[in-house]
């Protein structure tokens, strides 16, 4: 089953997703799924977020970070949704989820996606501030995160 | 001609978003920041930093990563997706 990318403004349903990742059923025994939310910030002065990201590229390196998973672990079906533009606190911004025959590759392979999307793809976060707007800093946790999963 | 973006809050310490500007036969990435580095001060300082990410015709490249005719550069700080 070929990956599903999705990046759109517009909110999306995780019953959607998750409907789309049951129709690989039953030859799937585990489905896995996250989703990212705009988290409250400043001591409550945060209002939301603003999302930028590079049109194109970011469709390549989701695409990337799915077929990196494809290869690594035995899941089937992948599907991210990752919105942009204006977000007010508690939307959703990201949506990861997998399918496979049994659970270990669905929670290794969505934990890796996740992981991966927060250090390679090519979005940026404002946050919006009624003391005034700034960009997030990327996160060294992110970072380590990632190296969880080098195999070498 | 190269297209060259600028994103996020590197884009707004340089003030452009994207230009286009001769190729000159630069051959590399490093050849390019060289170029965009005598503008001044700023150019140098932000483009030379560590942290700042390049990416060729939508992939990721570094220093020694070769540009041509007809390439869109982009430079960003590290990413914060997700």
């Amino acid at each position: 089953m070929k990956p599903s990318i999705i990046i759109q403004r517009q909110d999306f349903s995780v019953a959607e997703e998750y409907q789309a990742l049951m129709n690989d059923a039953p030859s799937i025994g585990a489905i896995v799924t996250f989703t990212g939310l705009v988290r409250e910030f400043d001591d409550g002065r945060g209002r939301g977020l603003f999302l930028e990201h590079y049109p194109v590229m970011t469709e390549n390196v989701l695409h990337d970070i799915c077929q990196q998973a494809h290869k690594r672990w035995p899941i089937i079906g992948s599907r991210i949704i990752h919105r942009i533009g204006e977000l007010a606190l508690g939307e959703q911004i990201v949506f990861v989820g997998v399918n496979s025959a049994h659970r270990d590759a669905a929670f290794d392979a969505c934990r890796f996606m996740m992981d991966f999307l927060k250090t390679k793809a090519p979005f940026w976060k404002k946050a919006l501030n009624e003391s005034g707007d700034y960009w997030i800093d990327a996160k060294q946790s992110d970072q380590t995160a990632k190296q969880h999963w080098q195999t070498d | 001609m190269l297209e060259l973006k600028y994103f996020a809050s590197l884009r707004d310490q340089l003030n452009v978003s994207d230009e286009s500007i001769e190729w000159q036969h630069m051959q590399t990435v490093a050849a390019l920041k060289a170029h965009l580095s005598t503008r001044g001060e700023t150019w140098s300082s932000l483009l030379n930093d560590q942290s700042i990410q390049v990416a060729v015709n939508q992939h990721i490249a570094f220093d020694h990563s070769c540009i041509n005719d007809g390439d869109e550069i982009a430079f960003f700080p590290p990413v914060t997706g997700g």
